[in-house]
């Protein structure tokens, strides 16, 4: 199981159903729905998030963004962005079921503006009540353990972490905090929000991450389908490095060439 | 006939007493379009729509599909 060749059985897995690509892309803030329809193709990727906003009449219906997401054949995953308490994120869940006939959510309660901070005693209350439901909860969660492990103990058969605040790009901000999630927890771990370059997207994935979720880095790209192939390739080279496994890391150097029968030896230093 | 006030999405507005919420999207303009409703912040399946009866005050939120993260 550590060739190449079997990459395309090295699925992620998310509540029993398996995805082939480990990259999840988000829908928003790009230029127009014609270039996200390319970064969507150029990301390979099976599944989509999208929101939720209030709709007037007078506005337009969406139907074109609609119709590139259905044509995409991927899974939908709504979220609850924006919501401030439980109550709002299960209702809107609740909304977005019966809107897109799907039980995924991706699940925000957001808890401070400054840094849209997950909210960790909302996000888990949300949870409990929306797994009861039936809901196959992707919950967008910082990466405190123990907010984690109660995640994983409500019944979430995966968690999203964030690497740093939403839309920053700083990459992974608390590496020690994010080794620990992986080191303590045994399901899909997605690294959702604040990743700006492929380097740190193929970080996490050398970590041992399980999938990496994108927008803005994508869509602020000043070619976004581009930075979406990037992205493709960063993924899928971190996750085949995890899966070879790194070398250790040692403080003294160590030739890699043999030093035996080394010519010239040390005439030079007498 | 007596007229109710309401929130539509945060704006006031105004429907005879006794609409239904299916009568009142209709009116609206949402006909057939892809939405979702919560009445007073709780969600309203799309299957209650024929039955349930507007009350003056109600908070009527109706949302439709974005982009998103």
């Amino acid at each position: 199981m550590n060739t190449l060749n079997d990459a395309h059985d090295d699925a992620l897995v998310l509540y029993g159903e398996a995805f082939t690509s480990r990259f999840l892309l988000g829908t928003a803030l790009y230029p127009s729905p014609m270039v996200m329809q390319e970064a969507i193709a150029a990301a390979g990727c099976d599944m989509l998030t999208l929101g939720l906003r209030r709709q007037n009449p007078a506005g337009g219906d969406g139907e074109a963004f609609w119709q590139i997401l259905r044509e995409s054949g991927c899974r939908l995953l709504p979220n609850t962005a924006g919501c401030r308490s439980a109550r709002e994120a299960i209702t809107l869940a609740e909304m977005s079921r019966e809107l897109f006939d799907t039980p995924w959510i991706k699940l925000e309660v957001i808890g401070d503006d400054y840094n849209l901070q997950p909210d960790p005693f909302g996000l888990l209350e949300a949870a409990r009540e929306l797994i009861d439901q039936g809901f196959k909860v992707l919950p967008y969660c910082t990466d405190d353990l123990v907010l984690c492990q109660r995640l994983r103990e409500a019944g979430c058969q995966a968690l999203m972490p964030w690497g740093a605040p939403i839309g920053t790009g700083r990459g992974l901000m608390n590496r020690y905090a994010l080794g620990t999630l992986r080191e303590r927890l045994d399901v899909p771990l997605i690294i959702d929000a604040g990743l700006g370059a492929p380097s740190q997207a193929a970080e996490a994935m050398e970590m041992g991450f399980d999938g990496v979720l994108l927008n803005t880095a994508v869509a602020r790209a000043r070619r976004p389908a581009q930075m979406a192939a990037a992205f493709a390739r960063a993924i899928e080279a971190g996750r085949e490095a995890f899966r070879a496994g790194l070398m250790e890391r040692r403080q003294t150097a160590s030739p890699s060439t043999p030093t035996l029968g080394q010519p010239f030896w040390h005439t030079g230093q007498q | 006939m007596n007229e109710i006030t309401l929130s539509l999405n945060g704006e006031p507005a105004r429907l005879p007493e006794g609409t239904a919420l299916a009568t009142a999207l209709q009116r609206w303009g949402y006909g057939e379009r892809r939405v979702a409703v919560a009445v007073n912040d709780a969600f309203a399946p799309r299957s209650t729509w024929p039955q349930r009866t507007l009350d003056d005050g109600d908070r009527i939120d109706i949302v439709a599909p974005v982009g998103g993260g």
